[in-house]
């Protein structure tokens, strides 16, 4: 019951979005992309979705451009 | 049910949590070093802190049969100021013989930037010359996984530092595998809408063990659950944990990691 509502929620969530009026910003894709992750038969679905959101990259940026995250990598959308 | 909090903000929380904590079986509470929710001015805003932290909020726990304990530092959302940062990292040796100081934490850090990684090399040196433990702070969301490899690379280059002596908190399940294999303890932070739920901290158990590794809530300024610790136990025992794994898990590891410091002491009884 608790992932049904869970999945229902998801689903009221895409629904909304494309019931706004505006352009989404690079999260939705980002969002969209790692939704695949759940439609498989792998053992490590959460691993996967969080490292679907992460920065892949490993060297440290020249200056910090804030202080908080945002949930996706723009690199990622921009990269594909 | 009794628990270890070893890791929460208390200056941020009222009284009602601290009465909270010791009716849910809390039989002692952590606090490292914070962002306060905006930058402060100055090295003296970071010495009046670190007396809330040595003197008055453990006057404030013990009100409450609470022994109360911290770890010192510049918070990594602080530190790309480096001038602020390296005058902070000198005084704090000044508290680090008070008697609930219990290393050097939660350093880290926060996006994962060239100040940052400069200000917890300053850190990680501090805490292997004058022998203190660490507590380290990982990234949120997009920036943890990378965050998490910089520090492991950095605690692993300086062979003064002894994994066991170091936690890595806020792991998830893209980043548990990277502090264990190093060697490292690891925290599971416990959070309604980021970090990790208590669904999904007891499955990471499942999957790799509780071995060095403990549970918190982080509990802060922000939306936050003092007691997601004790509602964790009650969901392990509804998936059908022993008391004596649970008790394993939310007192014995983190008493285990946290005895290595000489001044962590418990009451008896």
């Amino acid at each position: 019951m608790e992932a049904r509502f869970k999945l229902i929620e998801l689903a009221a969530f895409l629904d909304r979005v494309d019931r706004a009026e505006g352009n989404a910003d690079f999260r939705l894709d980002a969002f969209r992309k790692a939704l695949r992750e759940l439609d498989g038969a792998r053992p490590d679905r959460a691993k996967q979705v969080l490292l679907a959101l992460s920065d892949p990259t490993t060297e440290p940026v020249e200056k910090a451009p804030g202080k908080g995250a945002v949930g996706a990598w723009l690199g990622r959308m921009v990269d594909s | 049910m009794r628990y270890i909090e070893p890791h929460g903000h208390m200056v941020s929380r009222v009284t009602d949590d601290y009465l909270d904590m010791v009716t849910a079986g809390c039989a002692c509470v952590c606090e490292p070093a914070f962002w306060a929710g905006y930058d402060r001015s100055s090295v003296n805003g970071f010495y009046d802190y670190f007396c809330q932290l040595t003197d008055y909020e453990p006057k404030r726990a013990a009100k409450f049969g609470l022994p109360h304990f911290c770890w010192l530092c510049i918070n990594p959302k602080e530190s790309e100021d480096v001038k602020l940062a390296e005058e902070v990292v000198a005084l704090i040796p000044k508290f680090l013989d008070r008697p609930n100081v219990l290393g050097i934490g939660e350093i880290g850090l926060n996006k994962n930037s060239k100040n940052e990684l400069k200000v917890l090399e300053m850190h990680v040196d501090l805490a292997a010359r004058t022998n203190q433990m660490i507590l380290v702070h990982t990234p949120h969301l997009e920036d943890k996984l990378k965050g998490t490899r910089l520090i492991v690379d950095l605690l692993e280059s300086d062979t003064r530092i002894r994994p066991e002596r170091v936690i890595i908190d806020h792991v998830e399940e893209h980043t548990i595998e990277v502090a264990l294999e190093a060697g490292f303890w690891a925290g599971m932070t416990l959070y309604p809408e980021s970090k990790c739920s208590p669904a999904r901290a007891i499955d990471m158990l499942e999957c790799y063990g509780s071995e060095r590794l403990w549970l918190n809530s982080a509990c802060d300024w922000g939306v936050s659950i003092p007691l997601n610790v004790p509602y964790t136990a009650v969901e392990m025992k509804r998936r059908g944990w022993s008391a004596e794994d649970i008790d394993k898990v939310v007192y014995q590891n983190p008493l285990k990691f946290l005895s290595q410091c000489k001044k962590f002491k418990l009451p008896k009884g």
